[in-house]
């Protein structure tokens, strides 16, 4: 029993991270309808710049967690960026298989221009410990800090986000765009600053995942934004693709299957089954797990 | 006033809009009629910034609309009920006409015309925690249009706003559009409902292919031999 409990905590924990970057692949994709390939990536620079701003933070006598401040400011500038560089121009210009180019050149400059700068290079760096450490212990079950943190932290952004598009003039724009740019126009809203918004809260989350991510796998590398960011990908189409609640619960999903199957089965399989999961419920309902089976709108 | 000179507007190569001019004075009920195709929501995205244009001249009150963001124009006064209404699907009707008041920072300001537009339409009031998106035709007609007038605009530009609606509705949908003209709201309605819309216009353009054949008053037109045989089929 207490490997069940350990389990399921160890999968919410995952699901939770996954959960946080899935929330910016579909933010992004509910807004523009684009795969931003370069999401992934944003976790890796959120990583690099914990590792580098936690010596700095410790000096000034704050917590090792502190450096996400940083990480989120710049996670949301390097996003913002790729927007106003990058996707912005060729949507003017191009169509969507232009813009689908463009991200997976974006997520390959990214990892590129990492490597090539020498303070990073190509081998990879290890974090400090982030969380204190230690936990509690609730009969046979103990639940580490980073653990607690985690799940705390996450709950309460996604709670923060989901009020954020729900009760806000500006989380209602948000939708607006999403769902109808000429007319958003109409309304006197503007679309090119909604969407450079939406960039820099997605890219935002990506921060704070990645400094999650290190709490639990201390290690930063120029490319560990690609599987981390698939898997995360893929929970977005779980939950279904552009809506924010299918994020969170996509990232769960995923992230309990994967520490079910590690504990009960194999961890080599850990990966399959997720994307099995991904097969099986994609046929059963194509548009996700909460998403409306309409076809898409245009 | 809104003056339009000399417009020209294409979609590539094809020349939609071939140096329309019109104006819309202050207070007037202006129709522009003509077939599919005429160019009359062209004309409409034009003026809203929608859709580039290649020349002419488009002012509002004197201000250059072709300099102003097309996001700033509702702040000059001018809103647009778009053709298909556009409402948004995934939001209440509220939410709908919160929107509206996007630019509008004033609560208060905001609250009272919330209650303006819920008592030109009651319907709209019934149903306002409910997805625009499950409204029928003529209950979105509506919410679009208390939309476009969350900001007491000085003139609003309507696009087919009869497009698909029953005749009772259609009715009512025209006699809301007379009673925002007599409240001294200056329109620019857009119709292929010909009859309708020279019922109620107090002057009225024909656009066919571009260009603007005929223009005047709206009863002479009515009775003009070529109106009526083109577009009121008699
Ligand atoms: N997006 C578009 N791309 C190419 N041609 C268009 C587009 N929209 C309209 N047109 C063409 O421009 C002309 C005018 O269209 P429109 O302004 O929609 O007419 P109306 O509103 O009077 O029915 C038509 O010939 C139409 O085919
Ligand atoms: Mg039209």
């Amino acid at each position: 029993m207490s490997t069940f409990f350990q389990t399921l905590i160890v999968g919410l924990r995952l699901g939770s991270i996954y959960a946080l970057i899935a929330l910016g692949y579909t933010m992004v994709y509910g807004i523009i309808r684009l795969i931003n390939f370069a999401h992934g990536d944003f976790i890796m620079v959120g990583g690099y710049t914990v590792i580098f701003t936690i010596p700095l933070v410790l000096r000034l006598g704050a917590p090792a967690w502190v450096s996400v401040l940083a990480a989120v400011v710049v996670c949301a500038l390097v996003g913002m960026s790729t927007e106003l560089i990058a996707y912005r121009p060729v949507r003017k210009k191009g169509t969507n298989m232009t813009a689908l180019i463009t991200a997976i050149a974006m997520s390959l400059f990214l990892e590129n221009l990492a490597q090539a700068i020498p303070v990073i290079g190509p081998n990879p760096k290890v974090s400090t410990q982030i969380f204190r450490a230690g936990g509690i212990r609730f009969g046979t079950v103990t639940m580490e800090y980073t653990t607690i943190f985690t799940l705390i932290i996450s709950a309460v952004i996604m709670l923060v986000l989901y009020t954020f598009t729900q009760k806000t003039r500006l989380g209602r724009a948000m939708r607006c765009v999403s769902e109808d740019k000429a007319a958003a126009t109409l309304m006197g809203i503007n679309v090119n600053h909604t969407i450079l918004l939406t960039f820099g809260i997605g890219s935002a989350l990506a921060a704070v995942a990645a400094l999650m991510y290190l709490a639990q796998y201390p290690k930063v590398y120029t490319t560990m934004g690609g599987l981390l960011g698939l898997k995360a990908f893929v929970s977005a189409v779980l939950g279904g693709i552009g809506i924010i609640p299918g994020a969170m619960l996509g990232g769960i999903v995923i992230g309990l299957v994967e520490s079910f199957t590690t504990s009960y089965i194999s961890s080599s399989m850990a990966d399959t089954f997720v994307f099995l999961i991904l097969i099986i419920v994609l046929v059963i309902k194509p548009a996700g797990i909460l998403g409306k089976n309409v076809g898409e709108k245009v | 006033m809104l003056e339009i000179k000399d417009l020209n507007v294409y979609y590539g190569v094809i020349h939609a809009l071939k140096g329309l001019s019109l104006t819309v004075n202050d207070g007037e009920l202006v129709s522009l009629i003509g077939s599919n195709g005429a160019g009359k929501t062209s004309t409409l995205h034009a003026i809203s910034g929608l859709l580039p244009v290649a020349s002419g001249s488009i002012l509002l009150d004197g201000k250059d609309l072709l300099k102003t963001a097309p996001n700033k124009i509702l702040s000059l006064g001018l809103a647009h009920v778009p053709e298909g209404r556009h409402v948004f699907a995934r939001l209440t009707v509220e939410e709908n006409l919160l929107m509206g008041a996007y630019i509008e920072r004033n609560q208060k300001k905001i609250q009272e015309n919330l209650e303006k537009i819920y008592s030109y339409f009651p319907r709209l009031k019934e149903r306002y925690r409910q997805l625009a998106g499950t409204l029928s035709g003529g209950e979105q007609q509506m919410l679009a249009t208390g939309r476009a007038l969350m900001t007491n605009p000085s003139i609003v530009l309507m696009d087919e706003p009869s497009m698909g609606l029953s005749p009772l509705l259609v009715k009512e949908i025209f006699s809301i559009i007379g009673t925002l003209h007599e409240n001294g709201i200056t329109i620019l309605l857009v119709e292929q409902n010909a009859k309708m819309a020279l019922a109620v216009a107090d002057r009225a353009y024909v656009l066919e292919t571009g260009t603007i054949t005929m223009s005047g008053i709206a009863s002479a037109l009515a009775s003009d031999d070529r109106v009526r045989k083109a577009y009121l089929g008699q």
